[in-house]
């Protein structure tokens, strides 16, 4: 501090701008660029969710000549492609709850309530940007994937499979539609629980130990009540052929979407009642 | 300026603040004055709206600080608690909150500048120093050129020339017409740059008057005095509601009547009188006298409002 004048004057603000939704997205998308760990977690991620079905292709092709025939027909060519989603998911998962808990674990929550103090408009600028983030991430990382897999397991004609043929695309998109909304769910937990371990666990109860946990039901009530857990409505937007007790693609997104909805109204309605 | 109307926080059954009514007027430096836990950055915060409060309001410049459509061109706000993400650079921390209301990039250079942070200003954050991470608090205070500036212990942490720089902003800000409403637990600290005080003790109000009037009300009716014949002095000044101590070198306290009346009570009975000097109570000690009380609450209290 070299200047010790008299008085300090601070320089005059020519420009007085008013907050605006557009602004809090640009906001929201320094802060999320800003912190080191985030950025490399997200490229991380992105490679992760290739490197997987390469590794696995490479594993398949080499086997496959001592595979035995039942081995043989386990194996699906989208279910190599798509190998990576699995990590995927929850390290956006991870970094999604980290994107608001981080925020009151450090305390900056109090300047990002200070600068908007109408709250809303930070839950609904942190959703965007993380959906837009992951998702330009994500359709380059499958896309990447299944013709990465294709390439290499392309001597091996039963585990060829063409892009256009019915329900592929949707499913190797899907899968990237399904991260994003795995995001924007992981997020608003991490905004009602506002605590990075309790988040990440809530998020792992939900998504990891509840489906196990179905199978102490009995079969009836587990095949009625499975394919309507977020995870498995969840997984059905990827998966290309349909499954005894699941639900179709549609519905299946349809049921996680609302669970993500769901998610979001009770973030947003304890975001603006609680103190901070 | 700031308005508060009856308000009061309570935390399950602890009540942080209790009851407060008060104005914060522009142009001058208003000290917020009241020991460790008495509840300045629980009303600091019902202020900002981070917390709501229990009873009572709480406006800025003549609205909540919600409903102003560009909140940081009216309150400039430094926290005592950390309000910065640790693994964000300096630099970032400012411009994200400039973006929120279009401010360009140029005053977040200019605030790092201002502030003395330019060397550090693309470090993380946790790497900071306390001294450092107050100077970032006071930039983020003025990033939206506020007409009402707050700031909770702004001098915390700081070396001497930071404190010194530290009173001549609040000063220089207040001399602009801003309103400027500063806490601290040392009354030291506000005698040299607050015009006014606020002091709350328990959450509640215990004075809000000018400094000048502060000292005045706190300070007990001293004075000392020194005589040839003190004996005969203490006979004839001895009375209702008087009382005496005695002072150094001989001298005596007496408490409860002005230099007028121990001047005019010496002379009826022709005594010597070597020395008559009013003792003005420091405002620390005028501080304590007030909140005497307070003090033994604040440990409890500190929990509560942490």
């Amino acid at each position: 501090m070299s200047a010790v004048t008299p008085t300090v004057r601070i320089p005059r603000l020519d420009v007085t701008g008013r907050i605006a939704f557009h602004r809090v997205l640009v906001s929201e998308w320094t802060k999320l660029r800003s912190v080191r760990s985030t950025k490399w977690s997200l490229v991380a991620g992105f490679l992760l969710t290739i490197a997987f079905p390469v590794i696995f292709s490479f594993v398949t092709r080499s086997h496959w000549g001592s595979m035995s025939p039942s081995d043989r027909a386990g194996r699906h060519p989208l279910d190599i492609a798509l190998a990576g989603v699995n990590v995927a998911q929850l390290a956006v998962a991870v970094l999604g709850v980290l994107l608001i808990s981080a925020e009151y674990s450090t305390g900056s929550i109090r300047s990002t309530f200070i600068a908007v103090p109408k709250r809303l408009p930070v839950l609904w600028a942190k959703l965007l940007d993380y959906a837009v983030v992951s998702f330009v991430l994500m359709v380059p990382a499958v896309l990447a994937s299944f013709f990465a897999s294709q390439a290499i397991l392309h001597n091996i004609q039963r585990l060829q499979i063409s892009f256009t043929q019915p329900g592929v695309a949707r499913a190797v998109i899907g899968s990237a539609v399904y991260v994003v909304l795995v995001g924007i769910f992981a997020l608003s937990i991490g905004a009602i629980v506002r605590n990075t371990a309790g988040g990440i666990a809530t998020f792992a109860a939900i998504f990891f130990v509840l489906p196990p946990l179905m199978f102490t039901l009995p079969t009836s009530w587990n095949n009625a009540i499975s394919q309507y857990l977020p995870s498995e409505a969840g997984r059905q937007i990827f998966a290309l052929h349909h499954a005894a007790h699941t639900l179709t693609p549609l519905t299946g997104g349809l049921v996680f979407v609302a669970y993500c909805v769901a998610a979001i109204v009770i973030a947003a309605v304890l975001l603006v009642r609680r103190d901070v | 300026m700031i308005e508060a109307r009856d308000l009061t926080k309570d935390y399950g059954s602890k009540r942080a603040v209790d009851g407060l009514s008060f104005t914060v007027q522009p142009g001058i430096v208003t000290g917020f004055l009241g020991p460790n836990g008495s509840g300045k950055s629980t009303t600091m915060r019902l202020i900002l709206g981070l917390d709501r409060p229990t009873r009572g309001d709480v406006t800025v410049n003549g609205r909540h600080y919600r409903d102003h459509p560009a909140p940081l061109h009216e309150v400039g706000a430094l926290l005592e608690a950390r309000s910065v993400h640790t693994g964000r650079s300096a630099y970032n921390h400012l411009l994200a909150l400039a973006q929120t209301h279009g401010i360009p990039k140029r005053r977040v250079s200019d605030l790092i500048d201002l502030v003395g942070l330019h060397e550090v200003a693309r470090k993380r954050t946790g790497q900071f120093s306390l001294g450092m991470g107050q100077r970032l608090g006071i930039a983020a205070a003025l990033v939206g050129d506020p007409k009402t500036v707050m700031l909770d212990e702004p001098v915390n942490g700081l070396d001497p020339e930071g404190i010194h720089w530290v009173r001549n902003l609040l000063k220089g800000l207040a001399a602009e017409g801003r309103t400027v409403f500063v806490s601290s637990h040392l009354m030291s600290e506000m005698a040299l740059t607050a015009d006014h005080l606020i002091v709350i003790g328990r959450g509640k109000l215990i004075a809000d008057m000018s400094v000048d009037d502060f000292v005045a009300r706190a300070s007990q009716k001293v004075v000392l005095i020194r005589s040839p014949e003190l004996e005969r002095l203490r006979d004839a000044l001895d009375g209702p509601g008087v009382s005496f101590e005695p002072g150094e070198r001989r001298a005596l306290e007496v408490h409860g009547l002005t230099p007028e009346q121990i001047g005019d009570a010496a002379a009826g009975a022709g005594i010597v009188l070597h020395e008559l000097t009013p003792q003005q109570a420091s405002l620390e000690e005028a501080f304590m006298n007030l909140t005497r009380d307070e003090i033994e609450f604040a440990t409890e209290m500190e929990e509560v409002v942490a």
